[in-house]
C-alpha cells in the first residue's frame, strides 16, 4: 500500500503522484467541484488528535474542511482542484498515519435509521397508548374509556403502519416465497388485535388490545434496531482495515509519459511501473527492475520469491524491495483475483443452505399457534359464545401466544455474544454465524498468515556474537524486507555512524561502518568479490565485511501467539483440528509437527480446498474454515462458517463471518465457547417461552385474558428472556475488561500485521 | 373529565415534540460519532468558530 511504501523505499524514487491519484479515485464528488475522501485513521483516540489531525488537514493547500469522526476512527475530508492533495503524506507527517479503504456504496446505512425511526414512532405511541390504558384498567367511566380507546386507536395506527411496516414487510416476502418466518405470527396477531380492538372501540366495547399490540411492536424493534447496530459496528470495524487491492496503477505510455489508470481500465500490453511497497494490479510478465514478491497472501508461500525480468507475477502481491516495471498479461477481470471471485461465487457454502433458528421455530410454531387459535373459535362457537365472543377469545390466544419472547430471544442473546466477541477483538458479521459457529465438529486452518503471522522470525540469534547482531540489527532497520525486520526486531536499537548505506533490490542492503564495507543479504551477492571462494557456499541470509562472513542468518514462519494452546482448546472440545495449504509439503509437515495436527494436506490449489471442504460437508461434516489468504478465499465461501484474521486479503474479510483483530489464534476457541454458550442461552429462552406458553395458553383459552393480563403477561415473558440472554455476560466474570483504550490500540495493531 | 380535555392533548403535545426533536436530530446526524461529541467538549471553539462559515458557506463553483 503506498502509504507504508516511504518506510521502505531507499532510493527516494518513490512517486507520491500515485497515491495522489489513488486518492482521487477514491473520492466522491459533492458537486461545484467539491470532492470528499473518507480516510481511517487508527491512531486517533482523544481530543488532542482530533484536533492536531483535523487543523494539520485543514493547513493543506486545497483542502476545505476536515473532520474526524472519533467514534468509527475516520476523517471526512473536503477538497477542491484537478488534484487530489496527498492526504496519506500529511497525516503520516502528523503521526497518525492514515489509509483508504474499501469504498462503501451504502454509506449512511438506511436500514439502520428507518429502523431507529421506527422505533421511535412505536415508543411514543406504546408509551402513551399505555399510559391512558393504565387509567382505563382502574376503572375509567365508560365515557372516559371511550375516549381514550379513541385516543388509544389514533396513536395505534400510525404506529401500525409506519413501525409494523418492517414486520409485514418481511413477513410478506417470507410467504411469497412459500415459507413462514417468525414475522408471519408476529404480522397477523398485530392486526388481529388491532382489527378487534377497532371493532370493539366503535361498538363500545370494554376492551381494546391496542396497548399489547403497540407494546409488542416496540419490544421487537428494540431487539431488531440492537441486532442490526451490532452488526453495523462490526461491519464497519471490518470495512475500516486496509484495502490491500490496488485501485489503480501507474501506466508508462510509449512516449514516456505516466498516467494513473484505474485497475478495471488496464490492458494486456500496458507496461506499469511499480514502487516497493506497492501491489501488483493485474497478472503480468517482470520486464525491468529487481525485486522481492511478498506472495503469502495470494498462495500461502511463507518466503518472499525474487523476481528478475521474465518472471510471471500475480495479481495481488507485494512488491517489497525495488521499483519494478511489467508488461499486463491480463485483464483485472481475468486476473488471479477475479478467478477467486469466481470460484467464491460458485462454492455454494453451508450458510446458502442455512435456516435460521428462529424461522425454523417459527415454522413449527406458528401453524401450532393459528390452528389453536381456530379452534378455540370454533369451540366457544360450539358452546354458543356468539361470534363475537368467539373472536374476541381467539385473538386473546394470539396475542397471548404472538411470539414476543421468541422474537426477543435470539437477536438479544446474539446481541449480548457478538458484544462480548468485540470487546474480545471479534467482528461478527451476522447472527446466523454465530449459531453456524456453535454447530461446527471440524476445523480446517489455512497456514501462511492463519497459523503464523506470515512474517519471519530470526531463529538463532543466541547463536550470533551481540556485537555483530547488533551492526546486522541497525543495517536491517534502513529496509523494510521482512527479513530485514526480522533481524532488526532481535536487537534493540544502538547509535552507529552507518554511512552509504544502499539497498539492492533482490540482493540485500550494504553500508558503511567504521571504514569498512558491511553487506547484509543473499550470501552470493554478500560474497562476490571475496578473495577466498570459502567452501560452504550455500544460500540463505548472511552479514559479511568486505567480504568475509561474520553471521549467518535462520529464519522461521512466527507463529501466532497461543496457536498451540488454541488448537489444544479446540481438540479439547472434541473438534477435528486439519490444516488445508498451498505451501510446500516440507513446510507444512514441519508446522504440523510443531502443533501437533494429524491430519495435514499440503500443495494445495483452492479450487482442491474448495473440494476438500465440500467431501467433508457431503460426509455431513460442519467445518469451520479459518484462513486469510486470497487463495483460501472459495474455501471461506464453501465452509460451514468461516473466520479470518484482519491481516487478510480483503475479499477474504468480506466473505468470512468472523474477522479477528489480535494477533493470537486464541480468537477461534474463544469465539467458538461464546457461539456454544449463546446457542444454550437460545434454546434455554425458547424453553422459557414454551413453558411461559403452555401457561397462558390454558388461561386464555378459557377466556380469562382481559388486557391487563396480556399485557402483564407479555412484559414480563420478554424481561425473563432479556434476563436469561444477560447472563452470557456474567458468565464471563473473571475476563478483564477491555478498557476503551486499549480497545483503540489494537486496531493499528492489527493493522501493522497487514504489511 | 373537564381537566381531560386540555390535559391529554397537551401530554400527547409534549410527547409528539420530543419525539419530533430526537428525529431531528436523527436527521441532522448527532448521533454519527457519539465518542467524538464527548471529546469535542475539551477543545477550545476558537477554531471551531473560524471554520463555521467556511463549513455554512454553500458549494461555490470551482476556482
Amino acid at each position: 500500500m503506498s502509504c507504508c511504501a516511504p518506510a521502505i523505499d531507499p532510493h527516494g524514487a518513490f512517486d507520491s503522484s500515485a497515491a495522489r491519484q489513488e486518492i482521487g479515485l477514491a473520492s466522491r464528488d459533492l458537486g461545484g467541484g467539491l470532492r470528499q475522501t473518507d480516510l481511517a485513521v487508527p491512531g486517533v483516540h482523544c481530543a488532542a488528535c482530533i484536533r492536531a489531525v483535523e487543523t494539520g488537514l485543514m493547513r493543506v493547500a486545497g483542502v476545505e474542511h476536515a473532520r474526524v469522526n472519533l467514534s468509527t476512527r475516520r476523517v471526512a475530508v473536503q477538497w477542491r482542484g484537478e488534484a487530489a492533495p496527498d492526504l496519506l503524506a500529511a497525516l503520516t507527517a502528523l503521526g497518525y498515519p492514515g489509509h483508504l479503504f474499501e469504498s462503501e456504496a451504502d454509506r449512511a446505512d438506511p436500514e439502520l435509521a428507518r429502523l431507529i425511526r421506527a422505533l421511535a414512532v412505536s415508543g411514543f405511541c406504546a408509551m402513551n397508548i399505555m399510559l391512558l390504558s393504565v387509567s382505563v384498567w382502574s376503572g375509567a367511566e365508560a365515557e372516559t374509556r371511550s375516549a381514550f380507546h379513541w385516543i388509544s386507536a389514533a396513536l395505534a395506527a400510525p404506529c401500525l403502519i409506519y413501525s409494523g411496516r418492517i414486520f409485514f414487510a418481511s413477513a410478506w416476502s417470507a410467504l411469497r416465497r412459500g415459507r413462514t418466518n417468525m414475522d408471519v405470527p408476529i404480522s397477523i396477531g398485530i392486526c388481529l388485535a388491532f382489527g378487534l380492538s377497532l371493532y370493539d372501540t366503535i361498538h363500545d366495547g370494554p376492551h381494546a388490545y391496542f396497548d399489547a399490540a403497540t407494546s409488542l411492536i416496540f419490544f421487537l424493534l428494540i431487539g431488531r434496531a440492537l441486532d442490526h447496530l451490532m452488526r453495523e459496528k462490526a461491519r464497519a470495524a471490518v470495512r475500516s482495515l486496509m484495502r490491500l487491492a490496488p485501485r489503480g496503477a501507474t501506466v508508462l505510455h510509449e512516449d514516456g509519459s505516466r498516467d494513473y489508470v484505474p485497475v478495471a481500465e488496464i490492458e494486456p500490453g500496458m507496461r506499469l511501473a511499480l514502487t516497493a511497497g506497492e501491489r501488483i494490479p493485474v497478472d503480468g510478465i517482470v520486464s525491468e527492475g529487481l525485486s522481492d514478491l511478498d506472495c503469502a497472501i495470494v498462495t500461502g508461500e511463507s518466503l518472499p520469491r525474487p523476481v528478475a525480468p521474465g518472471a510471471a507475477v500475480e495479481a495481488g502481491t507485494l512488491n517489497l524491495s525495488g521499483p519494478l516495471t511489467i508488461i499486463a498479461s491480463a485483464r483485472a477481470d481475468s486476473s488471479f483475483l477475479a478467478e477467486m471471485v469466481r470460484l467464491m461465487e460458485a462454492a455454494e457454502g453451508g450458510r446458502a443452505r442455512y435456516r435460521r433458528i428462529a424461522d425454523r421455530a417459527a415454522a413449527l410454531y406458528s401453524p401450532v399457534v393459528h390452528a389453536t387459535a381456530f379452534l378455540t373459535f370454533l369451540g366457544w362457537m360450539a358452546l354458543g359464545g356468539g361470534w363475537h365472543q368467539a373472536i374476541t377469545v381467539a385473538i386473546a390466544v394470539l396475542i397471548i401466544t404472538c411470539p414476543c419472547a421468541l422474537g426477543l430471544a435470539v437477536p438479544i442473546v446474539q446481541v449480548v455474544a457478538s458484544r462480548r466477541l468485540f470487546e474480545n477483538g471479534i467482528m461478527v458479521k451476522d447472527g446466523s454465524a454465530i449459531e453456524r459457529m456453535a454447530e461446527i465438529d471440524a476445523v480446517a486452518f489455512d497456514k501462511t498468515g492463519t497459523l503464523t503471522l506470515g512474517r519471519p522470525r530470526l531463529v538463532n540469534a543466541e547463536a550470533i556474537a551481540p556485537d555483530v547482531l547488533a551492526i546486522a540489527a541497525e543495517i536491517a532497520r534502513r529496509s523494510g524486507h521482512p527479513l530485514s525486520r526480522a533481524i532488526a526486531a532481535a536487537a534493540p536499537a544502538r547509535e552507529m555512524a552507518l554511512s552509504d548505506v544502499v539497498e539492492h533490490p533482490g540482493l540485500g542492503i550494504e553500508a558503511r561502518l567504521d571504514g569498512g564495507l558491511y553487506r547484509l543479504g543473499r550470501a552470493e551477492w554478500v560474497l562476490s568479490g571475496a578473495p577466498v571462494e570459502p567452501m560452504e557456499l550455500e544460500g540463505g541470509t548472511v552479514l559479511g565485511c568486505d567480504g568475509v562472513v561474520l553471521a549467518r542468518f535462520a529464519f522461521e514462519e512466527a507463529l501466532r501467539p497461543q496457536a498451540r494452546a488454541a488448537i489444544d482448546a479446540l481438540r479439547e472440545k472434541g473438534l477435528d483440528v486439519a490444516l488445508l495449504s498451498g505451501d510446500t509439503p516440507a513446510a507444512v509437515d514441519a508446522m504440523a509437527g510443531k502443533l501437533g495436527i494429524a491430519t495435514i494436506a499440503a500443495g494445495l490449489l483452492p479450487a482442491e480446498k474448495v473440494e476438500r471442504l465440500s467431501a467433508l460437508a457431503g460426509q455431513g461434516r460442519k467445518v469451520l474454515m479459518v484462513g486469510d489468504g486470497l487463495n483460501d478465499v472459495p474455501a471461506l465461501a464453501a465452509a460451514h462458517v468461516s473466520m479470518a484474521p484482519a491481516s487478510a486479503a480483503d475479499i477474504g474479510r468480506n466473505a468470512a463471518d468472523f474477522v479477528f483483530l489480535r494477533d493470537g489464534l486464541d480468537a477461534v476457541p474463544m469465539a467458538h465457547a461464546v457461539s456454544r454458550e449463546a446457542g444454550r442461552l437460545v434454546r434455554q429462552n425458547f424453553v422459557l417461552a414454551i413453558a411461559y406458553n403452555a401457561i397462558a395458553l390454558p388461561v386464555a383459552i378459557a377466556g380469562y385474558v382481559t388486557p391487563l393480563v396480556a399485557s402483564l403477561a407479555m412484559s414480563l415473558s420478554s424481561i425473563l428472556v432479556v434476563a436469561n440472554a444477560l447472563r452470557l455476560n456474567v458468565k464471563a466474570a473473571p475476563r478483564r475488561r477491555t478498557s476503551l483504550r486499549e480497545r483503540a490500540e489494537e486496531l493499528p495493531g492489527a493493522l501493522r500485521t497487514s504489511e | 373529565m373537564n381537566s381531560l380535555i386540555f390535559l391529554i392533548p397537551l401530554a400527547l403535545l409534549l410527547g409528539g415534540a420530543a419525539l419530533a426533536a430526537f428525529l431531528w436530530s436523527l436527521r441532522s446526524g448527532q448521533y454519527e460519532d457519539l465518542d467524538g461529541a464527548a471529546e469535542r467538549i475539551l477543545l477550545d471553539d476558537e477554531d471551531d468558530r473560524a471554520k463555521a462559515p467556511e463549513r455554512d458557506q454553500p458549494a461555490k463553483p470551482a476556482p
